[in-house]
């Protein structure tokens, strides 16, 4: 069923149809629609999901992990500050291998204080042991939703799943959306079936303390767990691509990769504007593709360093910066070329921060600056006023 | 507005960006009128606030100010005034922000009895973020997350921090904004925990969503719901049921935190 929805209503109807049975939030700022809706959703009688109006982000997730440890199927949204507060109960969600799914709607963090997009909410997030899935538009982001319950709802993973979207650009914006219908995703999605969760006739402890002689292999085998992950995404989105016909079965997509001597590498729905930036310069006669990451956490390493194979050089556009270093999507692609024999040079630009809107334009000019030798190898922001041009 | 107030205020950010006939900006103009009365110097005042409509307010007064998170107002200020004790603090809140998800720090700012003058501008509503229901909303009163009206008591929030052993609590409302202003100058006296919350009216949320018409219609439903101490004690339960009670609710003799800390250091 096409239909032009708002971003935030698309992801409320792939929740819809998935059937949560607790669902979690803080009604208030930085919150999205995806709540309201759903909400409203369960006031119709439409869906019959349990609905707990949390008093804080920090109790929504809270509020998850138990009834997800009961062997629910469970969802919440949130967006910036909401994540920050989240951050304690997000490593117990995942310590304790419970499949919680959240939609994040990327938003800049305080201070100073901003409400517009950016990625460095749920980037900051990239160690909390959730798998991270970002989303180019609001079709991707409506399937990234169901796909993230089946990956995380199997036995050989059980980790939860943020999908990350951008805030306005995504959430608030209306595309033309083919919306699940119920039968397709009961048929993909089977029920949810917990193994291991809380009951009275077999009681257990999730989350307890483990001495320093545990604790190291209570990690491994979250490590093992997303290795196994990276499996899992592939097969779940290949199922998909075969019943629905659309989306990658790969942690990355590429875009005029197989001939590309530089490689444009980013995420989220940046990659569309890159994308076009990227034609512009194809019909100049620069040889650039694009790598997007769908999945970074687990992280793309095999399929990075073979997408990098053949390029003179790569570019990283992210919308976050870690404060002391350099970009963390920068950092991991270097990481993974580390090992290869004719290592490409390696750019990276912070872009798009606390919601400045990025151009083609900007884009073209920073490749171009780097292919041209106008900027040696390394992390920049990539459009920066001079503080007395702010302060005039 | 008189021309030597309105050197408090940062002009370049004005107008402020509050509806029209929201009671907030009432409350902020109290403020500086007790701080322009207090004659304090304005280099020593810091003003905090959190987030929400209240929560812009310290962006649109010149003094010190520090706009912090959700919540959190009272925790930084707590920190600011263990730093310096000299300093003079107004923390600036809203119902959500200081009883929601702030409510902790709120009573152990009151516990502590820690030299800070709150004022809670009390709107009963989430105003800038679509009119959810707050901890304050009144039993039965509609927000858009109470349709069917709300079916949680409210919160006391004068009752709760002087029960919590603050050693200044007033509770007014717009329509006693001269009580209000000298409460506040009655509050930075006391030296110890001092907090005034203020009825205020939101017309575009609390007040659309319940029918009670214009703004001025609205600070007419404040004056006719409150009921001063001395009156409210002659009153049953019954009769006090959709009322609020105004006047200085607690007044007491408490030693102040930051006093008893730097004591210890010496």
């Amino acid at each position: 069923m096409k239909k032009v929805v708002e971003g935030s209503v698309a992801i409320a109807h792939a929740v819809k149809t998935i059937r949560p049975d607790v669902i979690a939030a803080y009604p208030i700022t930085p919150q999205t629609h995806i709540v309201e809706r759903l909400s409203e959703y369960i006031a119709d009688g439409e869906l019959k999901s349990e609905y707990v109006r949390a008093d804080s982000e920090f109790s929504a997730i809270s509020i998850l992990v138990g009834a997800s440890a009961t062997g629910a199927r469970t969802f919440t949204s949130t967006s910036s500050q909401g994540l920050a507060l989240m951050h304690e109960v997000l490593f117990n969600a995942s310590g304790m291998r419970l499949p919680i799914v959240m939609v994040v709607a990327n938003r800049a963090l305080s201070a100073p204080l901003n409400i517009w997009n950016d990625q460095q909410d749920s980037i900051s997030q990239r160690d909390s042991g959730w798998i991270q899935l970002y989303a180019e538009d609001i079709q991707e982001a409506h399937d990234l939703t169901l796909q993230a319950y089946k990956i995380s709802e199997d036995i050989e993973v059980r980790l939860p799943s943020m999908v990350c979207m951008d805030g306005f650009i995504l959430t608030h914006a209306y595309e033309p959306v083919d919306l699940f219908e119920d039968e397709e995703v009961q048929k993909f999605l089977p029920p949810y079936d917990p193994k291991v969760y809380l009951t009275t006739e077999d009681p257990l402890t999730f989350g307890a303390l483990a001495t320093p002689e545990y604790y190291t292999e209570f990690r491994y085998v979250m490590q093992q767990a997303m290795e196994r992950a990276k499996k899992k995404i592939r097969k779940v989105f290949t199922e998909f691509k075969e019943m629905f016909n659309r989306g990658e079965e790969s942690l990355i997509s590429l875009y005029k990769m197989e001939d590309a001597d530089i490689a444009i590498i980013t995420l989220g729905s940046l990659t569309s504007t890159v994308r076009e930036a990227v034609d512009r310069l194809r019909d100049k006669g620069i040889k650039a593709g694009v790598v997007k990451i769908i999945s970074y956490r687990p992280f793309p390493e095999e399929e990075i360093r073979k997408s990098l194979d053949k390029v003179n050089s790569f570019i990283v556009f992210e919308k976050d910066i870690s404060l002391g270093h350099e970009g963390a999507v920068f950092t991991d692609v270097k990481s993974v070329v580390y090992h290869m024999k004719d290592r490409p040079s390696a750019f990276g630009f912070a872009v798009g921060l606390g919601g400045r809107d990025v151009r083609e334009s900007t884009i073209e000019k920073l490749i171009v600056e780097c292919i041209e030798g106008r900027k040696k190898e390394g992390f920049y922001f990539g459009d920066v006023k001079r503080v007395k041009e702010i302060l005039k | 507005m008189r021309a030597s107030l309105k050197s408090y205020f940062r002009t370049g950010k004005l107008p402020h960006f509050l509806c029209p006939g929201c009671g907030h900006g009432a409350i902020m103009g109290a403020l500086v009128r007790a701080i322009d009365q207090l004659g304090l110097d304005r280099n020593n005042v810091v003003v905090i606030s959190g987030i929400g409509c209240a929560g812009r307010s310290s962006s649109f007064m010149d003094f010190n100010t520090l706009h912090t998170t959700h919540g959190r107002a009272l925790a930084f200020a707590t920190g600011l005034k263990l730093a310096n004790p000299d300093l003079d603090i107004f923390v600036f809140m809203g119902d959500g922000d200081s009883s929601a998800i702030g409510g902790n720090h709120l009573i152990h700012a009151a516990r502590r009895n820690i030299d800070l003058n709150a004022i809670v501008a009390n709107n009963s509503i989430y105003g800038m973020t679509g009119g959810q229901y707050s901890p304050t909303t009144p039993e039965g009163m509609f927000s858009t997350t109470a349709p069917y009206g709300n079916i949680e008591p409210p919160m006391d929030i004068a009752g709760v921090t002087a029960a919590a052993g603050a050693s200044y609590v007033a509770r007014w409302s717009v329509f006693h904004i001269k009580q209000v202003i000298k409460s506040i100058v009655e509050g930075y006296n006391n030296k110890g925990f001092s907090l005034i919350e203020v009825i205020s009216q939101c017309p575009t949320y609390f007040g659309r969503k319940n029918r009670l018409g214009s703004p001025s219609r609205m600070i007419q439903w404040q004056k006719e719901r409150s009921v001063t101490l001395s009156k409210a004690r002659e009153m049953n339960e019954e009769e006090l049921k959709d009322k609020f009670v105004v006047g200085v609710i607690a007044r007491r003799e408490r030693e102040e935190f930051s006093k008893k800390i730097y004591s210890l250091m010496r």
